[in-house]
């Protein structure tokens, strides 16, 4: 591996995108639940809801702004790393992401300022409506972006222009190209199972320590109500998402499986070290038939390996292999403890289950790992491809950035970010201890 | 005649770079203005007065770049190379900025810590501002769209000065929204800041406008030939009443006066850099046409822009209006125990 200017440019990237998914991930669901919170407050007038309320939009607000700010970050890089990129996709997916400007960002940052600081100027029915609308804004960031995404993985409806560009041709098949809709509801669910887990896991610690201890029993119990639902879904929803890229690109599901060779009645490959130099695993344990079983549904269906491209052509397959392991693995330990938690709550033993809750602690950040995970598998399994078998990565790069420019940006923004996701940590911890504030306070 | 979705889209560009100009302007000002106030409590104030907006203004930084990615992509992918560094600066004093607000009032016992980072984010935002500023009037070098001027390239004296000039402008903007969202001793204040910062930006805005001339002879001749210099001489006169409506404002102690001039100053000095560099994209290499993408892209954005905008505007007003009057105890940070 070579550290020059592409390289340096995909790490940046690369990194500035995972510190910045984590935000949105969790304010997306975060939304959501704060809405209905305030919902359940206005129909039902339970102050439970409202103390809830006032609890999680303020690690909310933390998160938001976080998230708010690394994403200006991303809309400029497109231009400063990867300027044969921006020229090639500009006409196509620029409205796209102006589309995201205009219905998402300016919604949720017009109607945040009510959300967190109005509720003593409007009533409550306008102060419903701002989270609403922040939480509206949030989900519609997520559709156009990952149309944007998707377009990149599977593009339709463009052609090249003469002077080497992509241009559009039909824009509803540019926004619903064929692997947007399984793309985009793996990922608004992701940010569902990811929020829910993230609640559950802060409610536990209250519970465990007595901050709070009925309020935030209620919290426990809506979030895993939350994730016993989301959970078993995104399993069945990811496989969805697999069947698609298994028709669309058949090589990165290969890389996935970790099968080099093209083959009828593939084995389910569990674990294995991929080699890239001999194209071949080591250290292999596997189920026979199942992998056929489960990608065609049939015991001899055939998979397409590795080998059906050349070396060139392939992604870098212990990435793409493990990071599937690590995102699948937390799945599956997700929906176990989502049905433990609705079985131990069916028993009554939900709040005296210590060893559950810290247990549920533990799995805390599991949904946020599994979508970075998730979105390596995604990202890298495109390589060497940026806009898939139409744009290379190494024409994407800015041809005349030099390697110093990108090294002294990387390692101020590494800086930058280490010591904000350590003050997150530090500020969020001791909002969590300080548990609901009394009602009526500001928010 | 036929409509040029080009020229509209230009037309909305600059709105847009205009709307954040001010917006922006006045919030990243009053970052601008942190160091120069010693009271903890009216800091909180300060911050408090931009508190529910600052997000929707950076949001036409947002907006105005991805318009350039979506309609003037050619230009996008030239520019932003050339001035990689001070973007990349600006990006880190927006995040610093940015987590700052939520940061300073959750760590009590790091006020001190969280002021200053608000501060030199905003100062740095600002700054590396004006910096890709004066180095896109000055020009790029540019062999076959292909940047030639190397990762330093940016560092001029002209650009400095353009930078220490738009840190000036930005304060002014602050000190004039301070002296309209506050009362008492930090009004009192913040019309002083106002008046400092008016006089930097007065004597800034002179130099600017005779050194571009002479950094750029093709600005030279647009203002300094007849007859064009009699058409273009109305924007230089408006600005010296918008300067005087300032002075008088801040002088008489007005409420609304002096930040409403001082807004007007800030757009007539745009549209001076306008006329100087109409119709380019990037500065004597590419003009808007040029650099535009395909009609089909510009036609399915104009939709959403016609569409959007207007509610854009009428709930950002609606969140102002909410907001409106001085800031006071019961808003912002740092009541929440």
């Amino acid at each position: 591996m070579e550290l020059d200017a592409l390289m340096l440019s995909r790490i940046q990237f690369g990194l500035t995108t995972a510190f910045h998914i984590m935000f949105p991930t969790m304010t997306i669901g975060t939304a959501l639940f704060l809405a209905f919170l305030e919902g359940a407050w206005l129909k039902t007038g339970n102050e439970v809801y409202r103390r809830l309320y006032h609890y999680w939009v303020r690690l909310f607000a933390l998160a938001f702004g976080i998230g708010v700010v690394s994403g200006v970050v991303l809309t400029f890089e497109f231009g400063l790393n990867w300027s044969g990129y921006s020229n090639f996709i500009g006409d196509v997916l620029g409205p796209l992401i102006g589309y995201e400007v205009l219905t998402a960002f300016f919604l949720e940052a017009g109607f945040i300022g009510i959300m967190l600081f109005g509720e003593r100027r409007v009533g409550p029915k306008l102060h419903f409506f701002a989270t609403c609308m922040v939480a509206l804004g949030t989900t519609f960031s997520a559709f156009w972006i990952l149309a944007a995404n998707s377009w990149m993985q599977t593009p339709a409806g463009y052609e090249i222009s003469a002077q080497g560009y992509a241009v559009p041709v039909d824009w509803m098949a540019v926004i619903f190209n064929p692997s947007f809709p399984y793309r985009l509801a793996h990922m608004v669910n992701a940010s569902l199972v990811s929020s829910a887990f993230v609640i559950a896991a802060i409610s536990a610690w209250c519970v465990l320590k007595n901050v709070e201890r009925e309020t935030m029993m209620k919290s426990l119990k809506l979030a895993l109500l939350m994730a016993a639902i989301t959970a078993p879904l995104q399993a069945f929803l990811g496989d969805q998402h697999g069947l698609n890229t298994l028709e669309y690109q058949p090589i990165k599901i290969a890389a996935i499986e970790g099968h080099w060779e093209t083959v009828s009645e593939a084995p389910l490959v569990l674990f294995a070290w991929p080699d890239m130099e001999e194209a071949k695993n080591y250290y292999e344990v596997s189920i026979p038939y199942l992998g056929s079983l489960i990608l065609t549904h049939s015991l001899d269906g055939t998979l397409i390996g590795l080998d059906t491209v050349s070396a060139e052509d392939r992604p870098y397959v212990p990435l793409v292999f493990f990071a599937f392991r690590i995102m699948a693995g937390l799945g599956f330990l997700m929906i176990g403890m989502a049905f433990l938690g609705q079985w131990l709550r069916h028993k009554k033993r939900l709040e005296t289950s210590q060893w559950y809750l810290k247990l549920l602690i533990m799995v805390g950040p599991a949904g946020l790992v599994a979508t970075i995970a998730g979105w390596i598998t995604t990202e890298a399994g495109r390589q060497p491809w940026v806009v898939y078998e139409v744009l290379r990565t190494k024409d994407a790069v800015t041809p005349s950035l030099d390697t110093s420019t990108v090294a002294i940006s990387l390692i101020a923004v590494s800086l930058v970010y280490l010591i904000i996701l350590l003050v997150f940590l530090k500020v969020g911890s001791r909002m969590v201890a300080q548990g609901p504030q009394p009602a009526g306070g500001a928010v | 005649m036929e409509l040029d979705l080009v020229v509209i889209w230009a037309g909305i560009l600059v709105i847009g770079v205009i709307m954040y100009v001010v917006l922006d302007g006045f919030d990243l000002g009053v970052g601008i203005l942190f160091p120069f106030q010693n009271s903890r409590g009216n800091r909180d104030h300060m911050m408090g007065s931009i508190a529910p907006v600052w997000d929707g203004n950076e949001t036409w930084l947002v907006m105005g770049g991805v318009i350039i990615l979506a309609i003037f992509p050619r230009a996008y992918s030239m520019i932003l190379p050339a001035v990689y560094l001070p973007i990349f600066a600006m990006l880190l004093g927006f995040i610093l900025r940015g987590v700052a607000f939520e940061f300073r009032h959750r760590s009590p016992g790091a006020e001190h810590i969280w002021r200053k980072v608000f501060a030199g984010g905003s100062i740095l935002a600002a700054f590396s501002q004006g910096i890709v500023l004066g180095h896109f009037i000055g020009g790029f070098n540019f062999e076959q769209s292909l940047f030639e001027g190397g990762p330093w390239s940016w560092v001029h004296p002209f650009n400095f000065f353009t930078g220490l000039a738009l840190v000036a402008g930005y304060g002014l903007l602050g000190g004039c929204w301070l002296v309209m969202k506050t009362t008492g001793d930090l009004r009192a204040w913040s019309r002083k800041m106002a008046m400092c910062f008016g006089a930097l930006v007065m004597i800034a805005m002179a130099i600017v406008s005779i050194w571009t001339p002479l950094v750029d002879p093709e600005i030279d001749r647009r203002w300094f030939t007849m007859p064009d210099m009699l058409w273009l001489m109305p924007v230089p006169v408006l600005a010296g009443l918008a300067f005087l409506g300032l002075w008088v404002g801040l002088y008489r102690d007005r409420t609304h006066q002096p930040f409403l001039c001082a807004v007007a100053a800030f757009l007539l000095g745009f549209v001076g850099l306008a006329i100087s560099l109409w119709p380019y994209a990037v500065p004597r290499v590419m003009t808007i046409w040029d650099a535009a993408s395909s009609p089909a892209s510009q036609q399915f954005l104009l939709w959403g822009a016609l569409v959007a905008i207007p509610m854009i505007l009428a709930y950002t007003g609606y969140t102002y209006w909410v907001f409106r009057g001085p800031v006071s105890d019961k808003d912002g940070y740092g009541h929440d125990g």
